[in-house]
Formats: C-alpha cells, structure tokens, sequence
C-alpha cells in the first residue's frame, strides 16, 4: 500500500468504531470496547508505519495526496493529507498517547466489575455491594453505567485529532479542530447528571468558541488574500513575501494579522491567558478525558497549530533580527501564562487541577518558544510534554482510582478522593503508580539527563538566552522553577510521608490495564528527550545525533541553524529545577493539612479571580445587552412599539374618519342636514305645495315649461 | 412536449386539499391517507428533479413548461428551476413531508396526538400553502410568482388563527398577514414599474421573468424601484427591522406550521427579493448592496442576541431563524460568487435544521404541556432519539463541520470578508451567541434532571416522528460530508446572477 493511502486511512478506524458502537454494540461493554481499543490500535499501527517510512527516507520532506472537496468561488477547496517532518513527529506521539489512553480507559471505567447498586446514567459510578465466599458484604467500584459510549466518544475525538494531523490544509484542520471542541463538550459533560459537568462543558465549549470565531476569521482573511488554503501553496517563498509585505490594520502586516487571527485560536484551543478559564473546570470529565484533552490531543492541536503556521508568523523576519509585533504578542501571552498559571498551580490541592494548570503553564512556555522563533524547541518540548503530562495525567487518575477504592472500603464518602491532603504514604500502596508518576513529575520539573523535560526546557530557555530575549528568559526561569515546586509538592503530599487517611491506608493499585500505560509513556517520558541533545552539549552532544533538529527542521523551508552551547542557560535550567525540586520536598514534607500550608494565598487559591472579573465583565453585561436593551427595550419597546403605533394610528384614523367624516359629515352634514333637512326637506316640502293633484294646474305647468324650453332651445340652438 | 414535472409538483398539493375537502370529517384515516400519499409522491417528483439536475450537470432553467395564460397582458405560467431554485423545491418538499408526519393525529398505541381538530382542514390548508410555495419556487412568470406567493400567504393566517396557540394566536396571525401583504403589495407596485418600464422600452407587454432579466433598466429606475421590491419581499425573508411577525408567528403557529413557516416560507421571502430584487434590478443591488448588507448583519447580531435571551423555546428558535435568515441575506448582499452560493445552501440548510428544531419542540409540547425552558428537564432520558435529533440541528445551527450548517456559512463569512471585513468580525459575534443559547437549551430541557410534575408524563415519540427526524438529519449530514451534492449545483444558479450583476 502506498504510504499515501495509508495516510489517509489513519483517521478512519477511530471513527468507524464509533459508529459501530453507537448503531449496534452499544449494549455489549465487551464488543465495544474491543471495538475502540482495537480502532486505536489499528491507527498506532499505520501511524508507525507512516512515521518509520519518513524516518527511513533520506532528506524527507513529505507525503501529500488531496482530492477536491468543496467547491467555493472558481475553484475547489481540496482536501488532502500531508505527512511532513513535523507531521510524523506529531503523528507519533499522537498514535502513542491515544493508544495507551484507549487501554488505560478499560481499567479507570472499571471494566469487568459489577454493575453499581445505584447507578444510573449521567452519573460517576457510586460502588457495588458484593458478597465473598464467608458471606461478607463489602463494596467494590462497579462498572460505569455508559461504558459503551464512552468509548465512542473518545473514538470520535481520536478522529478529530487525527484528521487534524494529517490535514494539508487548514480547512480539513478546523474540520478536526471543531470536532474535537464538540468531543471535548461531550466528554467533559460526560456525567452530565453533575451540575458542575454540565457548566464546565458549556464553559470549555463557549471559551473555545470564541477562540475558534477568530481562527475561521483569520481563515476568511487568509483565504481572501492567497486564494488557497493549501499549507503547501500558502507557504511559498513568493506567497510568504507578498502576504508580508502587504499592510493590513493597526500598523500590521497582512501574514501578521492572519497569524494572530489564527493564533486567538490556539489561545482558545490551548487555555493560553486570557482564554484560559475553561482547562481546570474541564477536570470534571473523567480522567482519560482529560489526558486526552490535556496532553495527547486538544491542547496540543492550538500548539501544533501555531507550528504550521510558523512560516506565516514569521513571514519577513529572519533568525537573530528584531521580533515582528505578532511575534512580540505571541512571546508575550506565552510566557506570561507560563508564569501565571504556574502561580495558580502552587495553591491547588485538588491533584487533577494542579496539573491542569501545569499544563497551562507548560503550553505557555511552547507558545512562548514560537513567539521567539525557535520552533524546534517548541516542537520538541510539545512532544516531550505529551508523554509526561499524559503520564501524569493517567497515574493521576490511578491515584484516583485507588483512593475511591480506599473510601468504598471505608464507606465514608465525604472523603474527597482528589484531594491531596486526604492522601500521603501511597508509594507503598501504589508502586508501580508512584514510580511511574515520579518519572513523569521529574520530566515535568525538568530534572536533569535522565528526563526528556530537561532537554526540551533547557532547549527553550537556551534559544531565550542566545538571541538575548532577556525578558522571557527571566520569566520562563521563574516559571520552570515554581514548576518543579509545585510537582515536587505534588509528589510529597500524594506519595510519600505517611497516610493521612483511612482511606488512603486502604488504596489499592489499579489493574493492569491501567498500569501498562503509565509504563509504556514514563519509557518515553525518560528516554524521547535524548533524541533531541544539542549538538554541542558538553560531553553527551557528540554521542548521540541530534536527531529531532535535523528531522524536524525539514519542515521548515528554511533549516534552522544549530545553537551554540552557552552554559548561562544551562546552569540556570539545573538550578531550577533542582532547586525548585528540593524546595517543594523540604516544605511540604511535614505538611498535614492545608491549614499548615502557607502558600494557600486567596488569590492564588481563586486564580486570581478571573472567573469573577469575567462574569463582571462580559456574562452580566451579555445577559443585560439581551434582554434589556435588545429585547425588552429594542423589539418590544422600539420595534413593536412603531409597529403598535401605527396600528393604533390606523385604529384612530379609522375612528377619526367614521366619527368626523363618515358619521358626522357625510352621515349627518350630507345626508341628513344637508340632504334631508336643508334641501330635500325643504325642496319636498316646497314641491309637495305644486302637488295638487289638479289636472289643470299640472297642464298649466307642462305648458308654461313647454313654452320657457322652446324659447331657450330656440336661443341656444336655432339663433 | 416534455412531461410536465414542475406543474405536477405544484398542482398536486392543490388538488390533494381539495380531495381531502371532500372526504367526510369523521373519516379521519382517509384523508391523513391522501395527505401522507399526495406529499410522499410530491418529495419523490421534487427529488427526482434535484437529482436530474445534479446528475446531468445541468446550469440555466431546466425543466421549462409555458401555458398561455392571459396572453393580452403577458401574463402566462411559465414553471422551470435552475440551481438556485431547485434545492428549495426539493426543500419544500421534506418539509411537508416531514410536516404531514409529525401532525399525523395519532400515536403508536392509537391515542391522539398532534392535531386534534378538524385534522382535514388543517391538512387542505397546509397543502394549498405547499402549493404555493411550490409556485413561487418554480414560476419564470412574475405575475404567477405573485400570485403564488399570495396563495401561500393567505392560508398562514388560517391555520395560526384556527389552529394556533390561544394566547397569542389571533395577534400573531394578524401582524403576520399584515406584514406580509403590505410588503408583497410595496414589491407588486415595483414589479408593475418594471413590467410598464420593459414594455415602454422593448414595446411588449410581458411578465416573463427571463424578458425581464433583460429589459436593461435605466440605472436611476433600478436604484429607485430596488429599495420597495427587495425590502417588500425581504419583509417574509425576516429582515432588520421588519423582522418582527415572524419570532410571533413561529410561536402562535402549530408545529406544522411553524416548521413550514421558518423552514419554507422565510426562504421565500429571501427568494422572491434574490429573484425579483437583485436578478431583474442588478444595477439597483449594486447600488444598495451597503444597506442590505448593513441590515441583514444587525439582523445575524440582533436575533442571536434576544435568542440567547429567550426562555420560550419557541421564541428562542425563532430568533435564531431571525438571525439565520440575516446570514442568507448577508450572503445575497455580498454579491460575489462566495458569498451567494454560501446564502443559496444556507437557505436549503437552515429550512431543514430549523424544521427539525420546531418539530421536536412540538413533540416536547405536546408531551409536557410547556415550552418553557425552564420548566423542562430531561427529556433525554424518555425521548432519546428527539433528543439526538435536536443536538444534531444544535450543531447545524453553530456551523460546525461535518454538517450542512458549516458548508453554507463559512463560505457566507469569506464572501463577507471580502467585501467588508469589520462586518465580518461582527457578524462572527453570532456564531459564539448561538453556540451559547443552543448549548445552554440542550443542557436544560435534554439533559438536566427531570422536574416532578413531569416525571411519568412524557412518552417517546412516535415511529413516524422518528422517520420525520431521520429524514431531516439526513440531508444535514449528508451535504456537511459530501458538500459536492449540492455546492455545484447551487453554483450554477449564482453564475447565473453574477452575469446579470455584469460579471462581478
């Protein structure tokens, strides 16, 4: 098979198992979820194949086949594939993460357990009373109520974000893009019977949506300017220049408003400030969902986006020059949400939440790298943070996963099995879980070596530093710092010390299908970084090639140089991680409850209010601008009112004319006075005198009147 | 002579009411019976003409029947569809099939449902209306065009005033009548102009339409005449600040009626003003294409806006069509290939979603006595398949892709761009208000916990509104997947208007 075709055969298994399980499997767990795993399993398969054939070709640099699509204007909107370096580097981690994700989604809904006593649909699974061989009632996590579907969502959103892989074009990439702001609606409000699911899902959608409006605008303008939609024909020297130095508004070039256009997407799309709002509330979907939405696919899909669109954010600037002004925005919102998302971090002691806005942060520091111009290291930090942070994510869940074990067993159900307080000591209940989040929490914090983070971080910070932006420097610094703070806080609360609760005490470790994945992504959370040391690091540079810069770096049309070592940045990235790292354990080593945690700052507790200023700002006044001025005074008031007052008009003209004209006037006046009193009466009564009855007198009559008409006839005519 | 296709999809409705009129009242059966037989085979004829005209790659005015009708004036019937036209033939007829469907009378266990009283009546005047929808569709002549689009006006006012809500129905039947008719008696005085104009210049007396299209009007006769025959027929296309009857109308009206009124009879409006307004008067639509523009984007904002205010599910979709219909227009207003193509699916995609949308409000009334958002709950549960069917509409009506909802208004929003771009943005405003009001409706009556005092009231819907649902969410699927089933088409007729428009 061509690779070609296979390329464009990658999405579909995904989407075919969700349909197949909505139409017919829905009722068998089994078959369904045999159908999802084994949809994501088929996907992987082509996605290594895709991406071993374009690591195998020499001086790769694409696979592309399209067919036309939709017809607009005098041409048609083709849709097609197209594989390049960045593609089969993004493909790869996409196939891996989904995968795993699939597997891990069999165990955390809990297949094979019995059904819940008081379950019900919409609802997270409450436990099941089951009796053992001595005749002992106890409680077990039951399966949850809508297994099935579960898996055809995640199968839809897997399409999503394949389709959007593989788009050559930017087109069939909303196409992905939108489909995965619907799955992530769906799995967010997954259980929707919870009124916070059912906010947060509208909240993800809307904040998302107001990025995407921008996107398809940026698309429009796009579009407009280039005829084309086509990466490939959008990202010609030619076409590059042109949209360059065309001037568009507020002092803008064109290729820098559509790339800002397009970026207000990505701010939506990858919870950048100020679209951030909707990530953490997005933790009410179960904990699959958010590895998926958090780390493999959606978030990644508004860096990867950015990334395409590389050659048009820096249309007209060249590596060592000035940043252009769209540039300037984007360093700007990239590094400022690292650092203010990792603030937020510090103070959450919900576990999911805090890595909800490490992920925030962690975005911010790759659109903080764009924003700069130094692609590869945003490329490579985005695929090394896809494997940690979903591992994260997953061994979150675990965690999870053994608490809620821990509060059936005690059957306390006040304990909330997210809280990190209610947990501690599970290293020993949860090895396997401990030691893989341990790898993932490291590469997060960036720990040095062994870590794919601290190659990907020290990558960024490097590229700061050498083309002497100072300030994102510094601020990425601090950022990385609170970083392995507030994981090592993560980690100290959670695993080690000593149980702080029954419930912990009686966590379990998760079965297989859920451990497997957390091992197969903490190998790639330590081992993918060593494919990307620079060349010229000290002693570890020149044995291993840099491999990622030379593959990746054919994506581009022209080949990034190579940094040159500076020790600056790399003492500043040990530092702070380590330091960050040995900090988080020192403080929160004797830390029992959150009273006895300083950092619980108000305003970092209510992340910085934004929430609040938001509805202040833009809810309410919606809300007001519909229905008091729009509805109430517009339609009702202005609208209606000219149209009822013309009605009324009309009423009064009527009444008018029928009282004045037609009773009194015509009625009256005419028929009556005029007719009947003034003349007709009169006339009668002076007429009825001649009406005598006496033939003669009438004789007289008819000839006198013979004789005047004869005179006059005889004047007018005869004379 | 070819076979009269075009005649039959028109007359056949007609002649079916008048069947149904003669049926005995009591024998319920027999007429739902015609009704069912005489739609079914009209949605099979208007189909069979969509799919001749896609298949063979057909542009212009296909399928052209004249009969000479009143030959001394001009005046003859002169029936043909080009790519503009016969997506909302084929429109007409789903939704009055679909209509017929959902107002069957009675459900899966013989217990009524759906329209009660005089169910005969109701179906003879939702047919002549279908008649005159058809009419309009199809007519090359103006005068006829007037004609039918006065027969399809009248029985509106019937069926609200006779079979509406009784709270609102004769209010809102009479400011619908009126609205209309004043504005299809400003655009007649306009189509008299124009009819003496072509005769004082070609020296024939004619109401043909293709004549007309080349009368080449003097530029200071179109601008003046363009305003009263455009806005006269926008009246019905919903347009600011005229916009009013209609959100009264769709509320008042049965769910027949509603489904006809917002999913037909509004791209009537839209129709009749693209047909008459811009094809015969190009030069005037160039000069008030500003306006129109400016009117139709208030309307997008405007409608959204109160939707998202609305607690009356009725009312809340039929600002939505407000603001819909403003999108069509918008697209009308840009003049360019674009943007008119865009308007042309949007009127075929909006009929159907916003059918889809009263049909299952419908459904939910009649089950829970209410429309009101918050008195409701769900719904899910007890009527999953409305339920799917509402979110699928939902998601038309927010333009994602995959459904015919994007295909229409992305290209509408590029042809905006291209013109004026600030509008664009603001127009965009709506997209993010319909995404909000139409989530926060499916979350409240679908998804959040039953209420009480509905809990055991509510039954699933019936098999023929599922096969009513099926149909509906088929079109909107299939043109979000395979836009080349109706974009090309569409096309056709939209060169047609640019060439008029002198190639713009």
């Amino acid at each position: 098979m061509a690779t070609e075709t296979l390329i464009w055969l990658i999405p579909l298994p995904p989407v075919l198992a969700f349909f197949l399980i909505v139409l017919f499997t829905n009722r068998s767990k089994a078959l369904s979820h045999t159908l999802g795993v084994g949809a994501a399993f088929l996907s992987w398969l082509g996605s290594m194949v895709v991406f071993y054939k374009a690591v195998t070709t020499e001086h790769f640099s694409g696979f592309a086949s399209s067919i036309p699509w939709l017809p607009v204007g005098d041409t048609w909107f083709r849709i097609g594939i197209s594989i390049d370096p960045l593609g089969a580097a993004v493909l790869f981690f996409v196939a891996w993460t989904i995968f795993m994700i699939f597997l891990y989604s069999v165990g955390y809904q809990n297949f094979g357990q019995p059904k819940g006593d008081h379950d019900r649909a919409g609802l997270p699974p409450h436990g099941a009373t089951v009796t053992d061989e001595h005749g002992h009632k106890h409680m077990v996590l039951s399966v949850e109520p809508m297994y099935s579907r579960f898996f055809a969502f995640l199968g839809l959103f897997a399409f999503g974000m394949y389709t959007l892989v593989v788009s050559d074009n930017l087109l069939t990439l909303f196409v992905g893009w939108e489909i995965m702001g619907l799955c992530s609606y769906l799995l967010i409000g997954f259980w929707y019977g919870k009124p916070s699911a059912r906010a947060a899902a509208i909240k993800a959608f809307m904040t998302t949506r107001i990025g995407d409006v921008f996107m398809l605008l940026g698309i429009a303008f796009l579009y407009q300017a280039t005829g084309t939609l086509t990466f490939s024909e959008i990202f010609t020297e030619e076409t590059l220049h042109v949209l360059a130095t065309t001037p568009a508004f507020f002092g803008l070039s064109a290729a820098g408003a559509i790339a800002i256009l397009l970026f207000v997407g990505t701010i939506g799309k990858s919870a950048q400030w100020p679209l951030h709002v909707w990530l953490p509330d997005a933790m009410e979907g179960p904990t699959p969902v958010s590895a998926m939405i958090h780390a493999a696919t959606m978030v990644s899909a508004g860096v990867y986006a950015v990334l395409r669109m590389f050659p048009l954010l820096t249309a007209g600037w060249h590596e060592g020059a000035a940043l252009l002004p769209a540039m300037n925005l984007v360093a700007f919102i990239g590094a400022f949400t690292a650092l203010f998302s990792a603030t937020i971090a510090v103070a959450q002691n919900d576990i999911k939440r805090v890595l909800a806005y490490s992920t925030i942060s962690q975005l911010g520091f790759m659109i903080a790298a764009l924003g700069i111009g130094a692609y590869i290291a945003a490329a490579f930090h985005l695929i090394t943070h896809a494997f940690f942070k979903g591992l994260l994510f997953l061994g979150s869940g675990s965690v999870i996963h053994g608490m809620e074990h821990g509060v059936l067993h005690t059957g306390d159900h006040h304990v909330d099995p997210q809280d990190m307080f209610n947990m501690g000591g599970l290293r020993k209940k949860m090895p396997i879980t401990f030691w893989t989040f341990l790898i993932g929490g490291f590469a997060l914090s960036g720990f040095p070596i062994i870590t794919a983070g601290f190659w990907s971080k020290d990558e960024i910070l490097a590229d700061a530093w050498a083309n002497g932006h100072l300030t994102v420097f510094i601020t990425l610094a601090v950022a990385a710092f609170l970083t392995a703070f507030y994981t090592m806080r993560q980690i100290t609360l959670t695993f080690l010390g000593e149980p702080r609760t029954k419930e912990a005490e009686h966590a379990q470790e998760t079965p297989w299908t859920m451990t497997v994945p957390l091992v197969v992504l903490a190998v790639f959370a330590a081992a993918y970084g060593w494919v990307g040391i620079p060349e010229h690091f000290p002693v570890l540079g020149g044995i291993l090639p840099n491999w990622f810069h030379e593959f990746v770096g054919g994506s581009l049309l022209e080949h990034p140089e190579a940094l040159e070592f500076s020790w600056a940045p790399l003492l500043t990235s040990l530092s702070v991680a380590l330091g960050g790292l040995g900090l988080g354990y020192l403080v929160y080593r004797n830390v029992k409850s959150p009273a006895e945690d300083k950092l619980q700052i108000p305003a970092l507790k209510n992340k910085w209010y934004f929430d609040e200023i938001y509805d202040f700002l833009f809810v309410k006044p919606s809300y007001w601008f519909a229905e008091t001025f729009t509805y109430q005074w517009m339609d009702k008031g202005v609208i209606d009112g000219i149209l009822h007052f013309f009605g009324k008009a009309a009423a009064w003209i009527g009444d008018t004319l029928r009282k004045y004209i037609d009773a009194w006037f015509i009625n009256d006046i005419v028929a009556d006075k005029l007719s009947h009193q003034w003349t007709v009466h009169p006339a009668a009564r002076a007429v009825r005198k001649v009406q005598t009855g006496r033939i003669q007198q009438y004789m007289l009559t008819s000839i006198g009147v013979l004789f005047v008409v004869g005179v006059l006839v005889y004047y007018f005519f005869m004379a | 002579m070819t076979f009269p296709i075009l005649s039959l999809i028109v007359f056949i409705p007609m002649v079916a009411a008048v069947i149904m009129l003669l049926i005995p009242a009591e024998r319920r059966n027999e007429t739902r019976a015609v009704a069912l037989a005489a739609a079914t085979f009209d949605l099979l004829l208007a189909a069979w003409v969509y799919v001749q005209y896609l298949v063979n790659e057909m542009t212009g005015y296909q399928f052209v029947e004249t009969y000479r009708w009143l030959p001394q004036l001009g005046i003859s019937l002169k029936f043909g569809v080009d790519g503009m036209s016969a997506p909302l033939v084929l429109l007409t007829g789903i939704v009055m099939f679909t209509g017929v469907l959902i107002s069957w009378g009675v459900d899966d266990n013989h217990h009524p449902a759906g329209i009660q009283d005089r169910p005969r009546e109701f179906f003879a005047f939702l047919f002549i209306l279908a008649s005159g929808v058809f009419g309009v569709f199809a007519s090359l002549d103006l005068f006829m065009l007037f004609f039918f689009y006065e027969i399809a006006v009248f029985p509106m006012y019937l069926l609200i005033a006779i079979w509406g809500w009784v709270k609102t129905r004769e209010y809102a039947a009479m400011k619908l009548t009126l609205y209309l008719f004043v504005g299809s008696v400003i655009s007649l005085v306009g189509a008299l102009a124009m009819y003496w104009a072509a005769y004082q210049s070609t020296g024939v007396l004619s109401f043909d339409m293709l004549l007309l299209e080349k009368a080449n009007f003097p530029l200071n006769f179109q601008v003046a005449w363009f305003l009263p025959v455009f806005f006269g027929f926008a009246v019905l296309g919903g347009i600011f600040p005229f916009h009013n009857w209609s959100p009264d109308g769709h509320v008042a009206a049965p769910t027949a009626v509603s489904m006809f009124h917002a999913g037909v009879l509004m791209k009537l409006g839209a129709f009749a003003a693209l047909r008459v307004g811009i094809m015969l008067l190009p030069e005037g639509a160039k000069y008030w294409s500003w306006l129109v523009m400016l009117l139709a984007g208030i309307a997008v904002v405007y409608g959204a806006f109160i939707a998202f205010q609305q607690t009356d599910m009725k009312y809340m979709i039929g600002f939505s069509s407000v603001s819909h219909m403003g999108l069509v227009m918008l697209g009308l207003s840009t003049l360019n290939k674009t943007g008119l193509t865009g308007a042309g699916v949007q009127m075929f995609s909006h009929g159907v979603m916003t059918a889809l949308f009263f049909a299952v409000t419908g459904m939910i009334y009649d089950r829970s006595h209410t429309r009101q958002i918050p008195e409701l709950g769900g719904m899910n549960k007890i009527m999953p398949f409305a339920s799917v069917g509402f979110i699928i509409g939902g998601l038309v009506s927010m333009g994602m892709p995959g459904f015919s909802g994007f295909i229409a208004e992305f290209p509408i929003f590029m042809g905006v761009w291209h013109v004026n771009s600030l509008l664009a943005i603001v127009a965009s405003i709506s997209i993010v208000l319909t995404a909000a009001y139409i989530l926060r409706n499916i979350r409240d009556v679908f998804f959040r916990p039953m209420p009480d005092n509905l809990e055991g009231h509510i039954t699933d819907v019936t098999v023929l509104d599922k096969i009513a649902i099926v149909t509906l969410c088929t079109f909107m699927i299939g043109i979000g997947l395979f836009p080349s089933v109706m974009v090309p088409m569409v096309q056709t007729g939209v060169e047609n208007i640019l060439r008029l428009l002198g190639g713009a």
